[in-house]
Formats: C-alpha cells, sequence, structure tokens
C-alpha cells in the first residue's frame, strides 16, 4: 500500500515537472524570450531526441545493429508533406500518415533483414536506407533530387513536446513491459532466448516497426519546421548523426540516449561559430569520447530520480 | 558484340579500382572485424599524395603512385595506433563509431587544410593515347589501371601465401589467442595489414584520379562505400572474394549505366548487395559456417 502511494506521488512529480518545462518554454517562445536561432536548435534537438531513443530500442535494448534509420525519417517526412501539403489534409494526419507510412517500411524492410546477424544485418539496413533515397530521387511525383520547397511550418512547439513525450513513454514502457523483457533476452542472448520459447524473430521485428515508426514521426516533425525536404538530407551519414547520438549516450539507455542527443545538437550549434572546423572537431570529439569511454556516456544504466547513478533494476 | 566487348572493357577497369580497395576492407574485417569507414578517405589521401607528387614534384604516374602507397601505408598504421588500438577489448560499435569519426576527421581536415574545390589532375602526367584493336577502342588508362591492378594483386597474393608475414596475418585472422601463443607478435601483424590494405586504397585513389581526371576531399566516399558494397558481395574477410566482389559490381555498374538509366547507377549497387545478403549473406566465395553454442 505504501509502495502504491509512494508511486503515485512521483508519478504526480513527474507529470508537474513535465507540465513545468512545457509551459515555461511555451511562455519564453510566445513571450518572444527564445530567439529565432535558440528555437531552432530546440526543434532540432527534440527531433533528434525521438530519433535517438527510437533508434536506441533497435541498437541499445534489442542489440540489433541498424544503419538505415535516416531512410525511414525520410518516408514519414514524404509521407507526411504528401498528406499536407499537396493532398491538403490537417497535419495531424499527416503525422499518422507518416508513422503508418514508416512502419510499414520498418516491417518490410525488418522481415527479410532481421534474419540476418551483428554486420550484415547493420550493412543490410545501410543498403535499404540508401535504396530508400535513390528511389525518392528518382520519382518525379516529388520533385526527384530537387526534393519539396515550401512546406508549410505546421510543427509548433506543443506538437514537437507532445510528440517526445508519447516517443519516451512508449519506448520506456514497451521495455518496461514483459514484450521488453523478451526484447532484453533477444540481445543477451539470441540462441538462450530463443530456447526459453521467445519468437526471437517476432520481438526483433516489434522492435524494428515501433523504431521506425517514432523516426518516421520525427520525419514529419523535421519536414513542416525546415519548410524543405530533398532525399540528399537523409543520407547515410544522416543514420551515422544518429547511430552516434545513441552510442555516446549509452546502448540501451534511455536516458542516455536524451542526454547524448542535446549534447550532439548544443555541439553543432556551438561549432557553429567555427564553420572552417567544425567538423573537425565534432570527429575528434567522437574518436576521443569513443577511446576514453567506449561504453558511452551512461552505459546501459538510466538516470532516474531514486537512483541517482545506481541500476534501474536494482530498485525492488 | 561488340558494344558488349566495349563495355566489358570499361567495366574491367572500374571492377580493377573497386577490388583494389575492397581488399583493404576485406583485409582490415578479416584480422579485426572492423569495418573501417574510413578506408575510403584513405584512399583519397592517396589520390591528393599522387596528385601532389605529380604537379609539384613533377614525378611520373609510377613514381607517384609508390608515393602515395607509402605516405598512406603510414597513415593507415598510424591511424590504427591512434585509433583503433585502444578499441581493440572494447564493443565493435565502439570501434565503428571510432572509424566513423576517423573518415570525418580526414575528409574535413582535407577540406580545411586544401580547400574544398576539386583539382584536375594533369592530363600532362598521362598523356591519353587510344588504341583500336579488332574495333574495340582501348585508352592507355584502362590498360594502366587493369596492369598495375592485377600486378598489385598477385604481389598481394604471394606476400600473404609465401611470406611469414602472410603465415602470421593468416594466424591472427584464424584465431587471435592461439597465434599469441604460438610466438606471434598480433600488434606487429596488425599494424601491417593496415599498412598493406592502405598502400593499395592509395594505387586505386591515383587510379581514379587517372581515370575520372579530378581529385577532391569528399571522393572517397561514394567508391569507398561501393568498394565495401564489393566486399561483402565476394564474402567479407575472403582476400579473393574482394577481387571477384569488385570486379563484378564494376562491371554489372558499367553496364547498367550502359545499357539502362545512369540515375539506378548506385542503386544497383545497393540492390545487389541486398540481394546476396538476402540470398548468401556470407557472401558469392564464403562458406556457410554454423552457430556455435
Amino acid at each position: 500500500m505504501q509502495e502504491k502511494k509512494r508511486n503515485w506521488l512521483s508519478f504526480g512529480g513527474e507529470v508537474l515537472i513535465l507540465a513545468a518545462i512545457f509551459t515555461i518554454v511555451q511562455y519564453a517562445i510566445t513571450a518572444g524570450l527564445l530567439n529565432q536561432y535558440y528555437q531552432i536548435n530546440l526543434a532540432s534537438m527534440v527531433i533528434n531526441i525521438i530519433l535517438a531513443v527510437s533508434l536506441n530500442l533497435i541498437n541499445g535494448f534489442t542489440g540489433q545493429l541498424s544503419l538505415g534509420h535516416a531512410g525511414f525519417m525520410a518516408v514519414g517526412a514524404y509521407a507526411s508533406v504528401i498528406m499536407t501539403n499537396m493532398l491538403g489534409y490537417p497535419f495531424i494526419a499527416g503525422l499518422l500518415m507518416a508513422c503508418l507510412a514508416a512502419a510499414l517500411a520498418g516491417f518490410i524492410i525488418g522481415v527479410p533483414t532481421l534474419r540476418l546477424k551483428g554486420d550484415y544485418l547493420a550493412i543490410a539496413t545501410l543498403a535499404f536506407g540508401e535504396v530508400i533515397r535513390v528511389v525518392l530521387q528518382n520519382i518525379d511525383a516529388v520533385n526527384g533530387p530537387a526534393g519539396i520547397v515550401g512546406i508549410s511550418r505546421l510543427t509548433t512547439w506543443p506538437w514537437l513536446f507532445g510528440a517526445m513525450l508519447l516517443t519516451i513513454l512508449v519506448v520506456v514502457n514497451l521495455v518496461n513491459s514483459s514484450y521488453g523483457r523478451a526484447i532484453i533476452s533477444v540481445r543477451e542472448d539470441e540462441i538462450a532466448s530463443e530456447l526459453m520459447g521467445i519468437n526471437t524473430t517476432s520481438y526483433k521485428v516489434l522492435a524494428f516497426v515501433f523504431g521506425a515508426m517514432f523516426a518516421g514521426l520525427a520525419g514529419a516533425l523535421y519536414a513542416h519546421y525546415f519548410y524543405i525536404i530533398k532525399p540528399e538530407t537523409f543520407n547515410f551519414l544522416k543514420s551515422f548523426d544518429i547511430l552516434v547520438m545513441v552510442v555516446l549516450g549509452g546502448l540501451g539507455s534511455t536516458t542516455g540516449a536524451v542526454i547524448a542527443a542535446m549534447f550532439i545538437t548544443v555541439l553543432t550549434a556551438v561549432l557553429q561559430s567555427f564553420p572552417a572546423i567544425r567538423m573537425i572537431l565534432y570527429a575528434l570529439t567522437l574518436i576521443i569520447v569513443m577511446i576514453y569511454r567506449p561504453q558511452g556516456l551512461m552505459g546501459n544504466r538510466e538516470l532516474s530520480r531514486q537512483t541517482f547513478g545506481r541500476i534501474w533494476g536494482g530498485r525492488k | 558484340m561488340l558494344e558488349f566487348s566495349q563495355q566489358l572493357i570499361n567495366g574491367l577497369s572500374l571492377g580493377a579500382i573497386y577490388a583494389l580497395i575492397a581488399l583493404g576492407y576485406t583485409m582490415v574485417y578479416g584480422i579485426i572485424l572492423l569495418i573501417n569507414f574510413a578506408h575510403g578517405d584513405i584512399m583519397m589521401v592517396g589520390a591528393f599524395v599522387g596528385f601532389y607528387s605529380i604537379t609539384l614534384l613533377g614525378s611520373n604516374i609510377v613514381a607517384a603512385m609508390i608515393f602515395a602507397m607509402i605516405a598512406c601505408a603510414i597513415l593507415g598504421v598510424v591511424i590504427e595506433k591512434i585509433a583503433y588500438r585502444p578499441l581493440r577489448n572494447s564493443t565493435r560499435i565502439a570501434a565503428l563509431i571510432t572509424a566513423i569519426g576517423m573518415s570525418l576527421f580526414l575528409e574535413y581536415a582535407t577540406i580545411f587544410l586544401l580547400g574544398p574545390q576539386q583539382k584536375v589532375f594533369p592530363q600532362s602526367a598521362f598523356p591519353l593515347q587510344q588504341y583500336e584493336i579488332m574495333g574495340l577502342l582501348i585508352t592507355n588508362k584502362d590498360i594502366f589501371i587493369i596492369v598495375s591492378a592485377v600486378v598489385l594483386m598477385i604481389i598481394l597474393q604471394f606476400i600473404i601465401k609465401q611470406t611469414k608475414t602472410g603465415k602470421a596475418m593468416r594466424a591472427v585472422s584464424v584465431d587471435r589467442e592461439a597465434a599469441v601463443l604460438m610466438g606471434i607478435s598480433v600488434d606487429k601483424t596488425i599494424s601491417i595489414t593496415f599498412a598493406i590494405g592502405s598502400a593499395l586504397a592509395a594505387a586505386a585513389g591515383v587510379m581514379i584520379g587517372v581515370y575520372y581526371n579530378t581529385v577532391n576531399p569528399l571522393m572517397g566516399i561514394i567508391p569507398g562505400l561501393k568498394a565495401f558494397v564489393a566486399a561483402v558481395l565476394g564474402g567479407i574477410g575472403l582476400i579473393p572474394g574482394a577481387m571477384v566482389g569488385g570486379f563484378v559490381l564494376g562491371i554489372l555498374e558499367t553496364f547498367v549505366s550502359g545499357y539502362g538509366s545512369s540515375l539506378y547507377r548506385d542503386a544497383v549497387a545497393f540492390g545487389v548487395l541486398i540481394l546476396i545478403l538476402l540470398i548468401k549473406p556470407t557472401g558469392l566465395l564464403g562458406k556457410n559456417t554454423g552457430e556455435k553454442v
């Protein structure tokens, strides 16, 4: 009984903190405290968080190395823009369509490729991501390599915040459910979990589809914030960017993914002021962090209220 | 038939370049199981060393190639020492991220030092000549590329099969612990592998300079990725596989852009990759090994 009460209290506390963050930022935007530059960085930060958390579900929790996340982002971006700009549906329909299309793409790609293991899976997803890009380049209805310009800016802070919250909630709850335990068992030892009667392929596909779906959501938000999308934006370097966030945060740590996504966004923004050596510093940061902390900033631990720094599972 | 043979010759020179780059990928993968994403950029550095030794030192094309190979062999060893060796015992994904970081570093350091614009490979270093043999047009570029690639591959085969170093390389790739017990210096063997792989990439870089007439700091990305596809196509970790994969991919690509649409040229590489991974993930020459529990 006591336990339950404390859970409700902490739940209420979390809701309050989140509501406070939301309101403060919303107030800062409407009151004009945040200028355009900060708003753009805020939007990319939220989009990066969604991408990193969703890729972490595939790479970190399921242990399946995927290098094609930008491809799903592209599917979502294009699907949503077709719905809103070309067919004139409201934004929410565009977002739903983006999730659906990306999840479908994840399913179609996931079913055949997830039979592969390790490096082969990484290569196959990399190739599929590039194929999505090349296909988009060759479709005239979406202007081929030139991409779509003049997308109306529909992504606002409430949408961004809501999408981010939804992504994190779904991923965290999925990982903490019985499905999540099955997914983690696949990561720890695929053969052993298969012997325990877990249908490893279907759990891998499940995680992959969810990851792809949220990547699509991020793509839709991206398209409706930055006015323009073209296939080149979603090449394999973008996938690497997302992977970097996940590995930097620590594979299998949702809070780690969030922190790393924020860190990378801030780092990129700060480095903008040194355009000549921006990418050199970025590359050096990557190499140095990996050499001195190869398990990522958080390892596979979570940052949480009660157990600051202690293992999530240690809480009985 | 004539056009077919013509395309075949064009495909052979492109394939020879891919094969040389793929060899480096496959050797490194075979020995430390790392997909060395910086390999394409090492090739780019090789192309630039070749370019400057021709324009600044006035050397001929063969000397330029040798300079490039020596410079890149040193570069490869240094990269391995600084960036990959500290990560040898950590997770493979950490090493992969480091390789990506190294690739970005090489690209943007070159842009910073030499500027982003592309440079035209001097024509005087390699005066173009065309020969007509039975109706087929063959340029001296094609001959140069194919002959030097084949010579390099024969040297490589000799090193791997006949020398002590080659024996050590094969031993380390089969079982690193056992190799250590046999008194093989694993660090030294891995360094030599990087040196040889990078030197082959440098030779390919000079060839690409000759083939396309230009060099630029981002030229390594696409050929690097395609050579990687070639390595997987032949069976990653297998040296003959990289050669076969490189030639197959080069010829396929030339045929697609010759007979079909050049827009789909890039899609061919990845389409082939997906097909081979779904049908036979270990590659054309790979053996299926069962999973050990």
